[in-house]
């Protein structure tokens, strides 16, 4: 069996078997069992409410993107900002990274309400509370990218005459790509899911309204459905992330090589 | 005529113990002059010194007689690794100098480029340098600190880290480019075969005191005989170097 092959059993098949396995055996607890359908649906009952509210779910799902989409915009330009500001002053990371730090472990399902009292029921307190999620990952993925810059470089740069400025821009910025994305994989998750859950606490449109709205009439198929739908949207946005790495960062490949030349 | 002077120079990091002390040594036009010294015995500190990088408690540097005391940008530094970006292709790599200098992206690219088949990397612009060679990355590096400064080089170490056999072919490739580039080189060694090789003068760090305790000429033409590493007089260079360190350590 060739090396390529291997890989991508290791990768794909191996995985996707396991999921495969787990729907077969949740269908065969369901038809066995005789388990009501409000309790635990079957995957079929989950398909066939998929097949049924498609379009529902689509209209849904294009609102809370929307959300998801401008709140991780945001976020990464305040995160990336802060991150920016903190690097270049000290002061500034000393007194900023506790209160980030803190604001991380207030639960989002708490802010959430206080957001929709400000800011009422339409768009805006969603984006804030993606923004809040999203900054985080981001600012102190960019600051330890930033931080982790070689300090022999940063010499040769200065002996060459570089500014701050030429330093940021030729070392520590593309420097802290890798840093970056791996922030912006965990934020792309939690975009969405804050986006879900600060349409549980109020308005009319997003996928969260349409779970509040299924599980109040114990339609527990759809709500597997759109639990199912939120995972796979995340996935798919990581999934992304991975490929604009790959596509914008293709040094990195090269130096996987050498590094396992060496 | 001395193009690189330092005069008197004594620096210490904590204010208590001179790192280096009273250090005065010139560099000709053209010349290439090697520091012999341990690891560890101030000659990167001297580097950082005359690179602007550091600021010394006492003395000058003077390039072409105005004082550049802790002024960076003044003259090309080439540390032991190549420190190319890996994320930048090679020829953004060369041509980042330029580039810091305030020259457009595309006329720092041409000229970066025109010193490709000189340096011997023709054909590795458009490459990211995890994809050269050790061998290839230091005339890269090398190709790099000309572009910033084409009359004074600083080079420590340039060759440490490579294979004896690249080591060895890059000494002749750098022996037959300096003869035709005229850069006037301040070079850091602790490899006394190297130093014999490649040098005009050779001047003695002693790493324990900081003081420059010898300096040694090598009257051999350039370019140099091929064979040159092989001869009586090489040899009789080596052993006059390894009796005047015996001698300053003792």
């Amino acid at each position: 069996m060739n090396a390529k092959l291997r890989s991508t059993i290791s990768k794909i098949v191996l995985p996707l078997s396991a999921v495969v396995l787990l729907f077969v055996i949740w269908q065969l607890i369901c038809s066995f069992t005789g388990v009501p359908k409000y309790i635990l649906p079957s995957p079929r009952d989950v398909l066939a409410a998929f097949q049924k509210d498609w379009q529902l779910m689509m209209e849904h799902t294009r609102v809370t993107l929307t959300e998801t989409f401008i709140g991780l915009g945001l976020g990464i330009l305040i995160g990336f900002l802060t991150a920016v500001l903190m690097d270049r002053f000290t002061v500034l990371r000393k007194m900023i990274y506790p209160l980030i730090v803190i604001s991380q472990t207030i639960p989002t399902v708490a802010i959430a309400p206080l957001l929709v009292i400000w800011m009422g029921y339409r768009m805006l307190p969603k984006i804030v509370l993606i923004v809040l999620v999203v900054f985080f990952p981001i600012a102190i993925s960019l600051l330890e990218g930033f931080s982790a810059v070689d300090k022999d470089t940063v010499n040769l740069m200065r002996s060459m005459g570089a500014n701050r400025f030429q330093i940021f821009r030729y070392v520590k910025l593309p420097n802290s790509l890798g840093h970056f994305y791996s922030g912006l994989k965990i934020s792309v998750s939690y975009a969405v899911v804050s986006a879900v859950v600060s349409e549980w606490i109020g308005g009319t449109e997003g996928l969260g309204c349409y779970m509040t709205r299924v599980r109040k009439s114990y339609a527990s198929d759809k709500m597997f459905a759109v639990i199912i739908l939120i995972s796979v949207i995340s996935l798919i946005l990581i999934l992304l992330i991975d490929i604009l790495r790959r596509v914008s960062m293709p040094w990195e490949k090269v130096e996987y090589h050498r590094r396992r030349k060496s | 005529m001395a193009v690189l002077e330092v005069k008197n120079v004594t620096f210490s990091y904590d204010g208590v113990f001179d790192v280096i002390k009273d250090i005065n040594l010139i560099l000709r036009d053209g010349e290439l002059v090697s520091l012999l010294g341990i690891s560890g015995g101030g000659k990167t500190t001297l580097f950082n010194i005359i690179a602007g990088l550091y600021r010394p408690q006492q003395g000058q540097i003077l390039l072409d007689g105005e004082d550049i005391t802790g002024q960076s940008g003044k003259v090309s530094y080439m540390l032991q690794k190549d420190m190319l970006l890996p994320y930048r292709t090679v020829v953004d790599n060369v041509a980042l100098p330029l580039l810091i200098k305030g020259m457009k992206k595309k006329e720092a690219r041409k000229i970066a480029s025109d010193h490709f088949k000189q340096f011997g990397i023709e054909g590795t612009q458009k490459m990211y340098p995890g994809g050269l060679s050790g061998g290839m990355r230091q005339r890269a590096a090398l190709l790099r600190a000309y572009l910033f400064s084409a009359e004074v080089a600083l080079l420590d170490e340039p060759f440490s880290a490579l294979d004896t056999l690249t080591k060895s072919e890059l000494h002749r490739w750098y022996l037959d480019m300096m003869n035709n580039i005229k850069l006037s080189t301040l070079f850091i060694t602790h490899d006394i075969d190297e130093a014999i090789l490649l040098s005009d003068r050779i001047y003695l760090l002693d790493g324990k005191t900081g003081t420059l305790t010898d300096e040694i000429v090598i009257n051999e033409p350039k370019p140099r005989r091929k064979d040159f590493n092989l001869t009586d007089d090489f040899l009789r260079y080596k052993r006059d170097i390894i009796a005047r360190i015996g001698g300053a350590e003792s």
